[in-house]
């Protein structure tokens, strides 16, 4: 038990400070690397409520892919980030005074938050639903079963979001020389190669 | 869990979503230059969406786990919806061949923005509403930008996307509220978790707020209207058209089923915030259309007008209302339609002209398309027996039975100043020395979809009857629950 008490605080202090970091640190690249830091321990957080199938998703797609791909992007993209920092001053006193409104709102929605009763239990108790399915199986179940209208959805948005990135970069270029596998394939000894005799001697 | 019978109900939109994807197949195989065919299939994809919306369960019906629902209030807006795509698929389709948009993706992704709209008005949970909503956006987005070597369009592209991301955060967050607060996401348990306790908390309220300010923006009314004229501008005429019609029925459809659905009990909550909108949206429809010499922006400032005006009937907040919304809406339909059939024939010289002084001297140059543009103007300013004054009429009659009559006579207010921009076209077209003649040939499809929605506008009382009795089966869809 104590272990797990000292893994929580470990992660969550690690996640909730490279957090900080991400918005703090002068350098971009650092602060997508502290991003990923913050996911991993994310990460770490799932495991410990134990739900597994969610910690190696976040690695897998977070950390892997989506993380990575900042990263490229940020070294890519010759960003002068002290110019962009210049109007802030400037935007200061709305910016603060919206920040200032959200946070009223915020403060009165949650003075009026009632915690209902069973709200206990239900934390208390977060293992496994009834009939021993596993939390990756439930999930499976909630996506693809319960929620398959929301799932495929979304899929349609993906497709959507696929085609327009398509139709607004793909550029025709004539001029360009591609390789064309079938030409390539279909050629024929016979059509490219021609045999002469040549009389001995003779020269070409 | 009967998986067939969930598929039944969703018929037309599996329908839509299969044949985009064929089309989209067919287009990229296909080795000459499909844009023109694919076009022609998109309108047939309509016309089987709108049979198969058409002759759908005739009672309420839900499906999967009541995250969708097909009710008379759906099928009459998939209906307006649908037809509001075809009809301006089929404006764009000469007007793409002239002016080189030859991507075959355009009717593609019309399509599935259409789709995201049937799912938006059959939504029944605050998911699939925002599913809707992306699905129909994204699609847009690209559409706005798909002149993609020109300046202006990329202009409108980005600025829509950009602002629409902003105002989906907004809505998220919203629903996120609400969602905490009730505890659900599905449009029934929070019926009767609203109906249930007298008093809603501070959070579902701000939560209410944050979803209409979301919704809003998708409808475009003051003040999230800030994209609508730079977009309108910049985007490609058609789809100008295609933006002014189809999006904004699905919007409206949807924010009508969102306040009086989950939020019905707490009418008395958010009917201010309608309200305030609804005046706001009138106010700047009208005077800030008074200044402009682009016709697309001016359609875009009277079209932020009309939401007001169909605003009215939300606030209103009862069932006459929500007929009135239905009946504006399919009036607005064939008003807008011509309007901009019209406006994709100002061409001259090979160049469209946007600016309104070229429309001078029309009645000499152009007799036909003047009477036509002239029908459209009377109506849209609300003047009898054109369609547009029963529209108003509806929407204003409602809102008295409300006894929100400040709306109502400001409601009137507005439409005498925007009438004087609707008619300063009029006297422009008929009372001013003419300007060079625009281009004759305009496509055989512009001028019989302009003759055609001139007839329906001019004569719209004589089809009132059966227009207004499926708006009130519709309406009593919506309160039924």
């Amino acid at each position: 038990m104590i272990i797990q008490a000292l893994a929580f605080y470990l992660f969550a202090a690690t996640a909730v400070a490279s957090g900080v970091m991400v918005i703090s640190a002068r350098n971009p690249v650092h602060s997508v690397l502290f991003l990923i830091l913050a996911f991993f321990n994310s990460a770490g957080l799932f495991v410990l409520i134990g739900a597994e199938f969610l910690a190696m998703i976040l690695v897998v797609v977070y950390v892997g892919a989506v993380a990575v791909l900042f990263l490229f992007v940020v070294m890519m993209l010759d960003i002068n980030f002290a110019e962009m920092r210049e109007g802030f001053l400037q935007y200061l006193p709305i910016g603060a005074l919206i920040g200032i409104i959200l946070a009223a709102e915020l403060i009165l929605v949650f003075g009026s938050w009632v915690v209902s009763p069973e709200a206990a239990q239900i934390l208390s108790a977060p293992e496994l639903p009834a009939g021993g399915v596993t939390n990756t199986h439930a999930l499976g179940q909630l996506i693809y079963t319960d929620y398959i209208y929301l799932f495929q959805s979304a899929g349609l948005v993906l497709l959507v979001a696929m085609i327009g990135a398509i139709v607004l970069t793909l550029r025709h270029r004539p001029d360009v020389r591609r390789q064309k596998i079938s030409d390539q394939v279909g050629r024929r000894r016979e059509d490219v190669i021609e045999i002469r005799d040549i009389p001995t001697g003779s020269g070409v | 869990m009967n998986i067939s019978a969930d598929l039944a109900v969703i018929q037309p939109e599996l329908f839509v979503a299969i044949a985009a994807m064929g089309m989209l197949m067919f287009g990229a195989f296909r080795k000459e230059n499909p844009a023109r065919i694919v076009s022609w299939m998109g309108v047939g994809v309509f016309v089987v969406a709108g049979v198969l919306v058409f002759a759908g369960p005739s009672d309420t019906s839900l499906a999967f786990g009541s995250q969708f629902i097909v009710d008379d209030f759906a099928v009459f807006a998939k209906i307006l919806l649908i037809a509001g795509a075809a009809l301006s698929l089929i404006l764009a389709v000469p007007y793409n061949l002239r002016e080189g948009i030859d991507q075959f993706e355009f009717p593609i992704l019309i399509v599935f923005a259409v789709l995201g709209m049937m799912m938006m008005v059959s939504a029944n949970d605050l998911i699939s509403l925002y599913l809707g909503i992306e699905l129909q956006s994204l699609a847009l987005y690209v559409v706005a930008a798909i002149r993609r070597d020109t300046l202006r369009s990329s202009e409108a592209g980005l600025k829509y996307f950009v602002l629409g991301a902003l105002s989906s955060g907004i809505l998220l967050y919203g629903m996120s509220l609400v969602y905490g607060f009730a505890g659900s996401t599905n449009f029934e348990v929070l019926a009767q978790v609203f109906g249930a306790d007298e008093s809603a908390s501070i959070g579902v309220i701000v939560g209410i707020v944050f979803i209409a300010a979301g919704l809003a923006f998708k409808v475009s009314a003051v003040p999230f209207h800030m994209w609508t004229p730079d977009v309108y501008e910049g985007a490609p005429t058609p789809v100008t058209a295609f933006f002014a019609i189809a999006p904004k029925i699905a919007a409206m459809a949807l924010f009508v089923r969102v306040m009086l659905e989950p939020f019905g009990a707490l009418v008395l909550e958010w009917q201010q915030v309608i309200w305030f909108i609804s005046l706001a949206s009138m106010m700047l429809g009208s005077f800030a259309a008074i200044v402009q010499t682009n016709i697309k922006r001016l359609m875009a400032y009277s079209s932020i007008g009309h939401m007001g005006f169909v605003l009215v009937g939300l606030a209103a907040g009862n069932e006459q209302g929500v007929t009135g919304i239905l009946l504006y809406l399919t009036i607005y339909l064939f008003m807008n339609i011509g309007t901009f059939g019209c406006i994709l024939a100002m061409r001259r010289g090979g160049q469209m002209v946007e600016d309104i002084n070229s429309l001078a001297g029309l009645s000499k140059t152009n007799p036909m398309m003047a009477l036509a543009l002239a029908i459209f103007m009377f109506s849209m300013a609300g003047i009898p027996p054109l369609g547009g004054f029963f529209a108003k009429f509806f929407v204003f009659k409602a809102a008295i039975d409300a006894e929100l009559y400040v709306l109502a006579v400001a409601g009137l207010l507005t439409s005498v100043v925007g009438a004087f921009y609707y008619l300063r076209i009029v006297k422009l077209m008929y009372f001013d020395e003419s300007a060079e003649p625009f281009d004759k040939f305009l496509g055989r499809e512009i001028s019989v979809l302009v003759t055609v929605t001139a007839v329906i506008t001019a004569f719209f009382f004589i089809g009132l009857g059966p227009v207004l009795t499926g708006a009130q089966t519709a309406a009593a869809a919506l309160f039924a629950a």
